[in-house]
Parts: C-alpha cells; sequence; structure tokens
C-alpha cells in the first residue's frame, strides 16, 4: 500500500490568497504579498508515517513566481554486514517543530525562497525507508539549491532529533559527526 | 517549579525522561545542573558530559543562561537527526 500524504489540521501550511475581490490595488497588494518573501509558505511536519514526494513537490511547483524547485530526501542506509534490523528515532516534541521553523524561517529571508516544506519521522524505521523531506522553491535555481542545502546542514546540527541503531551487534545510539558541524559552519558569515 | 526533560542516550543512561523541583531562584542553567548532579553519582557522571546541548523553554541556550519558576530546562547529546 503507498502511504499517501495529507496535510493535517494545525499545520503551519500557508496557502496563497485567493480572492474574488477585482480593486486593482487589493489584487496588487495581494500580488505583493504572495511574492514577498517575508510570507514564504513554510510547512513543517514531525510524524511516524510515509510521505509521498509527488504530493510534496506538487505543493511546491504550485508556488507562484517560482521557477525552481529543489528537493532531497535521506533514507536509511544499507548496512548489509550489520543486518539493521530498525532505526529508531526520537525526538522532542514542540522544540523540534520550532527548532525546524526557525530554520526554515531563516533560509527563506537568506535565500529568497517562496515555499519550503519539511517533514522528518520518528519512530521505527528499516533500510531504504524515508527519513526527511526537505524541498524549497524558488524564483532561480541557485538559490533553491543552496537554500536546501543550508536547510539540511542546520537541520543535521540544530534540530533535535536523535537516532538509534538496532542491528546484529546490538543496540548503539548514533554518535554526531564534526563534519556535519563544519558543513554547517560554512554558512556563517 | 521547573521542568527538566532529558533525551536520546542521556534520557537512556539516566533512566529518567523527565523530572521537576523546587528552584532557589534566580539560578542559571548551571545552577541547575550543579542540583541535578547531587542527586547520584549516575547524575553526576552522566551531566559531566562537555558535549551536552541544553534548551531553555525548547531554544537553544548555554549554561550561563537564566532560569525562571515555570521553565521548561532539557539536556541531550548532539543531535543526530535527517
Amino acid at each position: 500500500m503507498t502511504a499517501v500524504f495529507l496535510p493535517q489540521q494545525g499545520s503551519t501550511t500557508i496557502e496563497p490568497a485567493t480572492t474574488a475581490d477585482s480593486n486593482p490595488e487589493h489584487l496588487a497588494a495581494a500580488a505583493d504579498k504572495v511574492a514577498n518573501h517575508h510570507n514564504s509558505a513554510i510547512y513543517i511536519k514531525v510524524q511516524m508515517q510515509d510521505f509521498s514526494q509527488q504530493v510534496l513537490y506538487q505543493q511546491l511547483a504550485a508556488t507562484p513566481y517560482c521557477g525552481a524547485v529543489v528537493t532531497f530526501t535521506g533514507l536509511v542506509r544499507d548496512h548489509p554486514e550489520l543486518q539493521l534490523q530498525a532505526l529508531e528515532l526520537e525526538h522532542y516534541p514542540g522544540m523540534t517543530e520550532k527548532a525546524l521553523q526557525q530554520i526554515a524561517t531563516e533560509a527563506a529571508q537568506r535565500f529568497e525562497l517562496k515555499a519550503i516544506s519539511i517533514i522528518h519521522r520518528v519512530g521505527l524505521l528499516t533500510e531504504r525507508e524515508q527519513i526527511v523531506f526537505v524541498g524549497v522553491a524558488s524564483a532561480h535555481r541557485s538559490s533553491a539549491f543552496a537554500g536546501a542545502e543550508f536547510i539540511m546542514d542546520y537541520l543535521k546540527t540544530r534540530a533535535p532529533i536523535w537516532k538509534k541503531q538496532h542491528d546484529s551487534q546490538g543496540s548503539a545510539w548514533v554518535e554526531a559527526k564534526a563534519s556535519d558541524t563544519v558543513q554547517q559552519q560554512r554558512w556563517q558569515p | 517549579m521547573i521542568k527538566i526533560l532529558f533525551f536520546g542516550a542521556l534520557r537512556e543512561r539516566l533512566q529518567c525522561a523527565n523530572l521537576s523541583f523546587e528552584l532557589n531562584s534566580p539560578c542559571t542553567v548551571a545552577d541547575v545542573m550543579a542540583q541535578l548532579r547531587q542527586r547520584s553519582p549516575l547524575f553526576a557522571d552522566a551531566l559531566l558530559d562537555a558535549n551536552l546541548l541544553y534548551a531553555l523553554n525548547q531554544q537553544l541556550c548555554d549554561v550561563q543562561t537564566q532560569v525562571q519558576s515555570g521553565d521548561e530546562v532539557a539536556f541531550f547529546p548532539p543531535v543526530t537527526g535527517g
């Protein structure tokens, strides 16, 4: 069965304004609002269930004033020699969502992104399963590529999520990598 | 009263996800850690880890950050999501 992604109530999705108002000033103001990066559509979700890249992509691709969509999907890497049984992901409910929202807001301003979707799964995952999705929509490709990479680099070092690996050798918490910190620090002025 | 939360390997090592205690205010995150270390040799040892991260009310902070009654303070290892 294919898991279908459905935005849920209480999510932070911002729909572009639609109006039957024909006042030209109001229409111009509405267009400015959509074009202004401070009104970027940001969607953040931490969830146990799988997600559909196709649905997420289609939402991003529908963003007004955008000529570029870049998406990244992180998977549970296979380790044939370790016989991975499961990857367990723990998060800090409330703070994880806030941290992702802050990262997305900073990326939106810095790279003029019009829409950002970040989905992170938690719970027990197995080999090849999807863990994380980061997708951004922007006017041009360079800011979309940079913005998506910025978000992933900050997510890996700032979002409170922890992995525990269960395999044929036992169970162990995954250690943070110094290389991830180096990746994140290159964005600092 | 302040609420204390532990996550990941630290939560598992302490066998404790959360607890709360009365605060001798005003104090800092460092003072909270000092008070936690007095609970047992296990807490004393686990909370000495120099790599631990701290959050006050769900925002990353440092040991000098001021804590007030009603606050939520979390301690956890470096993050490994993504």
